[in-house]
């Protein structure tokens, strides 16, 4: 067996007296695409926001390409090559869709204050590959024609695919998507599957949290289930759709609605 | 930049070189603090208005470079406006070394804590710190700058001097604006998890806000010692930092041309008013509140479309 991309051993986070995730492992392969799903409050965002460094671990580890992230700020995270989407969308509202893209081009270029104000040929070249790579991003998530509107003037499942291109735009080798169909209606939730197969397609590795079961059926290799905080089972689509923890803890919920 | 707002500063140059040569000693000399309160207005901005971090002790930082340049010319004979960079660099390293821990801080905890630093600025002052300050009476005695064996005393000519240094820094500014330091300023403000989860080190940035908005008050400063000769504690008040502040925020947040219209709003209009005495104040009073409450983003905003679609044919045309 090949080393995993995303190791999480033992990953535990106390906030206060709640223990938001409780003992989780599990691991990510290179080139998946991998479904972290529970009811809500089971703790997936908190899994996220404990990979990307937005927490700190109470106890566990996490690895990524075999280096502990482990005490990282999110930003050198963010370098080291993970990228991911926010769950209630995080743009730069102000901002125009170009301007969203460029933010991921950032950890990837160096031109500091003084290049900006001289703008020797170096920092020229720098910046015309920026807007290039972060104009290739819009032309991959589909918003080409949108480059120029402003953030918060996109529809709210444009917003979501703006998010994907900000987030590819860092070159990662993992993306992390929080509920990235949220909001979305059935076609574009369809549009949405061929984007993720698209990105993996790039050698990009997929984490996805999603209540979208169509989506998490069709769409990963493997789903992890959260429960309470704790991992109830892990496994391919055909066989979490089986099991009766599953069932029980996470569909039975559903059915009550 | 775009052609009209090119055009839109050629015509204020325009106009404020013809105003130089027609206006009396008085008015220019008013000019020359519109030019002052410019520059410092526009050293906040990068603070303020592009990263979005409350700051109402700006004054402290025009307060280091100004004494800077004082010191360093009464007692070492340094010629005033080489002490310019001098003056930048202390006011540099004072903003780098106040604002390193208290810039986790947020929107109203920075900017109390902000006011704190204005303050024990201006009271070391008072106190005569290390014995260099003068205390309550300041320095004097600053010598005059000399520009290419021009010796410079006329208001006219601390209006080229002053003026001059604006337009190199709307021109640089501008440029910072447009690269990838301005816009990480600007992910930090619009928000910030977001911007530390696109990978942007917001610390860092944060820090180097301030470091160069402090060093370019600090230049201003140490303009200002040259144009007074005399420079004491009472004029580095918190009220130098409350009206930079209106400055920036009636002008228009992040937007360079708003900040210089505000400069000759706050700073002009009362001049012009003057034969109302009091009530000028009273009428600006009112007009800020007015203005607060139905245009809240400023006279002249900050627009965002810093990109047109033929930029972004040139930069694919150059891959």
């Amino acid at each position: 067996m090949t080393v995993p991309l995303l190791r999480i051993r033992n990953l535990t986070k106390n906030f206060g007296g709640l223990t938001a995730v409780n003992d989780v492992s599990f691991d990510v392969h290179e080139g998946s695409i991998v479904g972290l799903i529970g009811p809500n409050g089971a703790g997936k965002t908190t899994v996220f926001n404990l990979v990307t460094g937005n927490y700190k671990a109470s106890t566990g580890t996490i690895a990524f390409r075999e280096k502990m992230l482990g005490g990282l700020r999110t930003h050198r995270i963010i370098r080291m090559g993970i990228a991911r989407t926010f769950q209630n969308i995080r743009l730069f509202q102000q901002l125009s869709a170009v301007e969203n893209v460029l933010a991921g081009r950032h950890c990837r270029t160096k031109a500091g204050p003084f290049a900006a104000m001289l703008r020797p040929p170096g920092q020229r070249r720098e910046e015309r590959a920026s807007v290039a790579k972060a104009i290739a991003e819009l032309e991959f998530v589909g918003l080409r024609e949108q480059g120029m509107e402003m953030a918060k003037n996109l529809s709210y499942g444009n917003q979501r695919r703006l998010e994907i291109g900000r987030a590819l735009a860092t070159e990662p080798k993992l993306l992390i998507l929080d509920e990235p169909a949220g909001g979305m209606n059935e076609q574009e939730t369809d549009q949405l599957i061929d984007l993720i197969r698209k990105v993996r397609d790039r050698g990009i590795t997929v984490l996805l949290i999603e209540h979208d079961m169509r989506l998490v059926m069709r769409a990963c290799e493997k789903i992890v289930v959260l429960e309470d905080g704790k991992k109830i089972a892990e496994g391919p689509p055909e066989a979490i759709k089986r099991d009766p923890r599953v069932i029980e803890a996470y569909l039975g919920v559903e059915e009550e609605e | 930049m775009k052609r009209g707002l090119a055009l839109a500063y050629l015509a204020l140059a325009l106009l404020l070189a013809a105003a130089a040569m027609f206006l009396n000693a008085y008015w220019v000399d008013v000019l020359n603090s519109v030019g002052l309160y410019a520059l410092l207005a526009l050293s906040l901005n990068l603070i303020l208005g592009d990263a979005g971090l409350f700051n109402m002790g700006h004054a402290a930082f025009y307060a280091v470079g100004a004494y800077t340049a004082a010191i360093i010319n009464t007692k070492y004979q340094v010629p005033i406006l080489w002490a310019l960079p001098a003056s930048g660099l202390a006011a540099a390293l004072f903003g780098g070394l106040v604002a390193r821990p208290v810039i986790h801080l947020r929107g109203d905890y920075l900017l109390i804590v902000t006011i704190g630093m204005g303050e024990i600025v201006r009271i070391a002052l008072v106190n005569d710190v290390f014995g260099l300050t003068g205390g309550p009476n300041g320095i004097f005695g600053i010598s005059r700058p000399v520009v290419f064996g021009h010796k410079i005393h006329e208001p006219q000519d601390f209006f080229y001097l002053i003026w001059g240094f604006v337009a190199l820094t709307v021109f640089l500014f501008h440029r910072l604006g447009q690269s990838r330091f301005g816009r990480a300023l600007n992910y930090l403000r619009e928000d910030e998890v977001a911007a530390e989860g696109s990978g942007v080190n917001t610390a860092r940035y944060k820090l180097m806000a301030f470091v160069l908005g402090a060093a370019w008050a600090g230049m201003a400063g140490s303009i200002y010692a040259a144009k007074m000769t005399i420079i004491s504690p009472e004029s580095f008040s918190f009220w130098e930092s409350v009206v930079l502040f209106m400055i920036v925020i009636l002008g228009g947040s992040g937007s360079i041309p708003g900040v210089l219209l505000g400069a000759f709003l706050v700073v002009g209009l009362p001049e012009i008013f003057r034969g109302f005495a009091t009530a000028r104040m009273l009428v600006f009073g009112l007009v800020m509140m007015v203005m607060m409450v139905f245009r809240t983003q400023g006279i002249l905003p900050w627009r965002a479309v810093r990109f047109k679609e033929s930029d972004i044919v040139k930069a694919e045309a150059a891959q």
